[in-house]
């Protein structure tokens, strides 16, 4: 098989699919080579991610690390949802095929992009340096910018 | 639940009368075809039946047969042949399209860095290459005209009798990779004018890894597998005889009940074609005028290929799609984006291939699957939920 029973599982019955109306941070992020897209709700209460929900287009493992990376950030701190790395969704998900290993990079992004949102919704200061474009350049050829 | 196997373009299932025929050929007659006892003359003797139903299949003769590993050896050494029959005459031009299988695009970019000069042709948007178009890219050094006669992923067939028609009065030669057409529309090397032709077993219910080469009498064949003297010394190796006896079975049997099969496919494949054109933002993709009876090809606007596949294969459907997420390269597939199709929306193609084998219920359940996986796929898709909205533009 392509993918692992625990990927599989997310992929045909993802956890936290859904738009959220009243979301205090929305991220959504593409990979420009494949065309795929991610887009990430998260909602927060005295910094704690209380609901996380999102919404992909793209391939089984696309959804599925959207739905693993969904239930990671639920209940932490908006800082701990920042250092979720796509690695560690791969190891919770018991790995991907290595041309797919850039669909979960796009998962870290949107958690990212939905957190960094949030920060600029709430007037919240942050260090830039926390969300340059692509954190994992060095380690991943999806977007060939290396 | 019983699988739905839809994806005969991919591969068929081997017929009974093929794996009949072929099973005494695995351990009761082992022979070697080039030995002289009894047993081995007695495989050389189905191969040379098998090589007579081939000929009389496809209106060419005996000798014009040359057993391969299937259409992908086929294709590189007409290829091959072809280019360096040219190279002696100095012509170092040859003219393809842009949507021909990888044995053949990957055969002429290797020729391309020997210093070969290819003229790709545009097969417009209903995946149809124009006479006019082979007529104009006809040169003085043109060694060999190849386009395929079915296209493999969206089933337009070509005008093959008049491109072979004007080869001919060019005196160029002509290949065609007729793997997806033949034992499913009629074909005929001599009426169709065609000097090379390739066919593949396990595309009509034979076995797969054999094919054939036709090549026309007089055009000498450039060999890709140096070995014996078998195969009239062009394509070395023991013969895969169990193979053969099975490639001419399934072709006899599918060009005996051609007419048949074909009313029968597709009338099946217009009533799919018609329920799944009733999902909002859907398009077939390539001419149906000029298409073969089971291959039919869509795309679903805001969806994915990959997504929907393994979605599919849970409710026991097999099916392909064209998606850059089902290919590994990050690209979606070469002949989508040949008839002129956004990336995007080939994103969400889906290949149905039937056959004969297939029944109205499981039409009516591929419909009904389809509709409810493109729906739901769709409820979890932003980029449908921007084309909702209207913030992007419907492209279909
Ligand atoms: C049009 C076309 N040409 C060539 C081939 C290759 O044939 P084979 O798999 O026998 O090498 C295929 C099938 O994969 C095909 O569809
Ligand atoms: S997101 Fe396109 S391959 Fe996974």
């Amino acid at each position: 098989m392509l993918y692992s029973e625990k990927v599989m599982d997310h992929f045909q019955h993802p956890r936290n699919v859904g738009k959220m109306d009243d979301a205090d941070g929305i991220g959504e992020v593409g990979n420009a080579v494949c065309g795929d897209i991610m887009r990430v709700y998260i909602k927060v209460k005295d910094n704690i991610i209380t609901d996380a929900k999102f919404i992909t287009f793209g391939c089984g493992s696309a959804i599925a690390t959207s739905s693993m990376a969904t239930e990671m950030i639920k209940g932490r701190s908006v800082d701990e949802a920042l250092e979720l790395s796509n690695k560690a969704v791969v190891e919770a998900l018991d790995g991907l095929p290595t041309h797919k290993i850039h669909c979960s990079v796009l998962a870290e992004e949107a958690v990212k992009a939905a957190v960094k949102d949030y920060y600029d919704k709430n007037g919240i200061a942050y260090d830039k340096e926390l969300f340059k474009d692509c954190e994992n350049c060095e380690d991943c050829d999806a977007c060939g910018n290396k | 639940m019983k699988l739905i196997y839809a994806d005969n373009a991919a591969t068929t299932r081997v017929s009974k009368t093929a794996l009949d025929a072929m099973l005494p050929y695995f351990s009761e007659e082992y022979g070697n075809p080039s030995s002289l006892y009894t047993l081995g003359q007695k495989a050389a003797e189905a191969m040379a039946n098998a090589r007579k139903i081939v000929a009389e299949c496809i209106g060419a003769e005996e000798r014009e047969i040359y057993f391969t590993s299937g259409g992908s050896e086929a294709d590189n050494q007409a290829i091959v042949t072809a280019a360096l029959l040219g190279k002696r005459k100095g012509k170092m031009h040859l003219i393809s399209t842009t949507f021909e299988h990888h044995a053949v695009l990957h055969t002429l970019q290797r020729l391309e860095k020997e210093g070969f000069e290819v003229t790709y042709l545009d097969v417009h948007k209903d995946g149809v290459v124009r006479l006019e178009d082979v007529e104009k890219a006809i040169r003085p050094d043109t060694a060999l005209v190849t386009i395929m006669y079915a296209n493999n992923e969206i089933g337009t067939i070509q005008p093959i009798r008049e491109i072979g028609a004007l080869c001919r009065s060019k005196g160029i030669l002509f290949h065609t990779d007729a793997v997806q057409a033949i034992g499913h529309i009629p074909v005929n090397v001599k009426d169709d004018n065609i000097d090379m032709l390739s066919l593949s077993a396990h595309k009509f219910h034979g076995p797969k890894g054999t094919g054939v080469l036709y090549c026309k009498r007089g055009i000498m064949l450039t060999n890709i597998i140096e070995g014996g003297a078998q195969e009239r010394g062009k394509r070395g190796g023991t013969e895969n005889v169990p193979g053969i006896v099975g490639t001419a079975a399934a072709l006899k049997e599918s060009c005996d009940h051609m007419e048949e099969n074909a009313i029968r496919t597709i009338a099946l494949r217009d009533r799919l074609a018609a329920g799944l054109s009733k999902i909002p933002h859907s398009v077939i993709n390539g001419s149906m005028e000029h298409h073969v009876p089971g291959t039919l090809n869509m795309c679903f606007e805001g969806i994915e290929g990959e997504s929907l596949l393994l979605l599919l294969d849970a409710k026991h459907i097999a099916a392909s799609s064209g998606s850059a997420c089902t290919s590994g390269s990050l690209d979606p597939s070469h002949v989508l984006l040949a008839i002129g199709l956004p990336h995007e929306v080939a994103h969400g193609s889906l290949r149905l291939s039937i056959t004969e084998e297939n029944t109205e219920e499981e039409i009516d359940y591929i419909i009904k699957s389809v509709t409810e996986v493109v729906e739901y796929l769709r409820s979890m898709s932003p980029v449908w939920d921007e084309l909702e909205k209207g913030t992007i533009k419907h492209v279909i």
